[in-house]
């Protein structure tokens, strides 16, 4: 144990002894920071995320602008090994337009990475809301495991499809190309991954609800709502937050997934999955227009990931502090 | 045991309506029309026809129970007939398909063979990686062996397959030139140099689906066989001077494989969803590559059809997976 080498006890009784102002998040904090993986991951995160929100204000080149006189530009790296074709203007290269590859990584990332965020929000608060109420009140509890048993056995990819496919004509209609088709995804990836954490949250509430101080909570007059609210949620966090994170990764992948078999956003509306699917056609002449993407997407969803692990060690009292 | 088969058979019953209801109600409010495709200059009143003919004049409750019969009695009819040559049909209407107008179980039927030969193979490798690489891991914990596979898992959890599959074109197909990007499904097996040809026309696709696989199902294997290295009796077992071989290989193992077990049935219908993708990169011509076309056609009984069979497959290997728990596990007692 280095804890004890680290903070030597303080003199029991000294009213000087400055008070450290410690709460939970603060050791979560340093267990987490102690997992090399997580950090890298977190980093990287942070990382890609300001490349793709501030990037494009720095970098001040619209993805969408054609530049035919400069298309098939490759990647600059390619100067090293004497390629004619390369542009300082253009350090990704460009592609059969004319277009800037660093510009459209960037743009698709925003929106893969918005597209990732809100539909893990969408699916966490639908499962935690069914997990909660289910594990809660008991006469709501085999009417809605069931409900969640029947969306498991669902064929999701497949109905995610169907979904895209089906309704994305009247969505555009009523909230124009890109938001209505922003609007569908999120929506087709938050009602087909919520049941996991569903799950999840209702065994941990079922084993909560018998414990004592929320027996104590009851007594004294709580209404359900805020015992809901002040005692089960706080202490169902720490899984919450775990399946955020798996969430996340799932939800990137199933954009990616959904825009590269040509379901997700209009053409000229990049997405990361839909950059990947548009360079495969002239993947034999230009492999790095498939690589940029695709490692964006898979370096994204493993530092994700990293987190998710690191999250899960940090989070749990036994293991913290060791 | 048998009466708790036959429970769960009859609960699933109810399970499966429902969710061929949900398939269809979705289908129904969706607004595409598979005359969308059609010419304009035909008139209003024609497609009017049109459309009949193909059964959508009628209202949802007459159609629904329709689909129903259809794929629970007359499709396995013709099945039977083909198969003993008897006239149980007898010359019913079977699911036709919008598109194509031929029997959708026809199409099925020839397109089931490709999915099955890469997506079954593919488990196959995968799960045969996975199980030595988990009790490796496990045995040696934290070893450079464990350490490695932890990162090559977290690599299959987190690179799409429309990312390894196109990084794999890249590398073998175009820089190399080892072997061929498109599944050559007109392709059949005569003598030796086209079995080659076989074989290495499915190593990517095989792969690719492979590393999903062998991620998930290592982790399995190694969590279990830590949880069981742990325990009392294989103290015991090393104490009564057993081989270490005997204890890991037989004792712990044997152990460890009854949450895998499970595990590894649950996972194949999941792998026949991941198939969508992998068919659509390599160009393999199976039941994926089949559902996106008829998405993209309008084709609602194929559609219907094809989503159901894969609901279909995901309660069934739910159920084996529960049944094995038990037949594998004695202390799981159903009744």
């Amino acid at each position: 144990m280095t804890e004890n080498t680290a903070n030597p006890p303080l003199p029991a009784g000294d009213p000087t002894a400055p008070v450290v102002d410690r709460n939970q998040w603060w050791d979560v904090w340093a267990q987490f920071r102690s997992h090399k993986g997580a950090m890298a991951g977190l980093i990287f995160l942070v990382g890609i995320t300001l490349f793709c929100l501030v990037g494009p204000w720095l970098w001040g080149i619209d993805p969408t602008t054609l530049d035919i006189r400069n298309k098939d530009l490759r990647p600059i790296v390619n100067a090293l090994w004497g390629v004619e074709n390369v542009s300082w203007a253009h350090p990704f290269g460009t592609d059969n337009l004319g277009r800037d590859i660093m510009a459209q990584t960037m743009q698709g990332g925003r929106i893969s990475l918005a597209v990732g965020w809100t539909a893990m929000i969408l699916a966490i608060v639908i499962g935690t809301f069914i997990g909660v109420v289910a594990g809660y009140f008991p006469r709501l509890d085999g009417l809605l495991m069931r409900l969640t048993d029947l969306f498991l056995a669902l064929p999701l990819l497949p109905l995610l499809l169907v979904m895209m496919l089906l309704f994305r004509d009247p969505l555009r209609a009523a909230f124009g190309p890109e938001e209505g088709i922003f609007i569908l995804i999120v929506i087709g990836i938050g009602i087909t991954s919520w049941m996991q954490t569903a799950r999840i949250v209702r065994g941990d509430v079922l084993a909560l609800k018998e414990r004592e101080y929320v027996l104590a909570a009851r007594s004294i007059g709580t209404p359900s709502r805020r015992v809901i609210t002040r005692h089960l949620l706080p202490n169902v966090l720490s899984p919450i937050m775990v399946s955020a994170t798996l969430g996340l990764a799932t939800a990137i992948i199933t954009e990616s997934a959904v825009s590269f078999l040509g379901l997700g956003f209009p053409p000229d509306y990049p997405t990361w999955g839909k950059l990947l699917a548009d360079a495969v056609p002239r993947m034999v002449s230009f492999p790095e227009r498939v690589i940029w993407p695709g490692l964006a997407i898979s370096l994204t969803v493993l530092a994700v990931n990293y987190i998710g692990d690191g999250l899960r060690d940090a989070l749990d009292p036994r293991i913290r502090g060791q | 045991m048998l009466t708790y088969i036959i429970r769960r058979l009859l609960i699933s019953i109810p399970a499966l309506l429902l969710i061929a209801f949900v398939i269809f109600m979705l289908l129904e409010l969706a607004p595409g029309d598979p005359m969308a495709s059609m010419p304009l200059t035909i008139p209003a009143e024609v497609k009017q026809q049109m459309r009949e003919a193909l059964g959508l004049g009628e209202p949802w409750w007459v159609r629904f129970p329709l689909w129903l019969k259809q794929f629970f009695i007359v499709e396995p009819a013709y099945w039977i007939d083909s198969a003993f040559g008897t006239d149980l049909a007898g010359g019913q209407q079977r699911i036709i398909s919008f598109q194509s107008r031929s029997p959708v179980f026809d199409t099925i039927a020839e397109r089931m063979p490709q999915t099955l030969w890469v997506v079954g193979m593919s488990y196959v490798v995968g799960v045969a990686i996975a199980l030595p690489v988990g009790i490796i891991s496990a045995y040696r914990q934290y070893s450079v062996f464990d350490q490695a596979g932890t990162f090559v898992s977290m690599i299959g959890f987190s690179v799409p397959p429309f990312f390894s599959g196109v990084l794999l074109i890249v590398i073998f197909s175009v820089s190399l030139g080892w072997l061929p990007s498109i599944y050559d499904t007109t392709h059949s097996v005569t003598d030796w140099d086209s079995f080659v040809f076989q074989l290495r026309q499915m190593v990517m696709p095989v792969m690719v689906l492979a590393l999903q696989t062998t991620a998930q199902i290592s982790r399995y294997m190694r969590a279990a066989m830590l949880d069981n290295l742990g325990q009392d009796y294989v103290r015991t077992a090393r104490a009564k001077g057993m081989s270490e071989r005997i204890v890991v290989l037989k004792h712990v193992l044997r152990n460890s494989m009854i949450p895998v077990i499970t595990v590894i049935a649950l996972g194949i219908p999941s792998i026949f969803g991941g198939a969508i993708i992998t068919e659509q990169i390599f160009k393999v011509n199976g039941l994926g590559q089949l559902l996106i076309i008829a998405l993209q056609g309008n084709d609602i009984p194929m559609v219907m059809t094809l989503t159901f069979l894969f609901a279909v497959l995901i309660v069934m290997f739910n159920l084996i997976a529960d049944v094995l728990y038990g037949v594998f596990d004695p202390r799981i007692r159903y009744d």
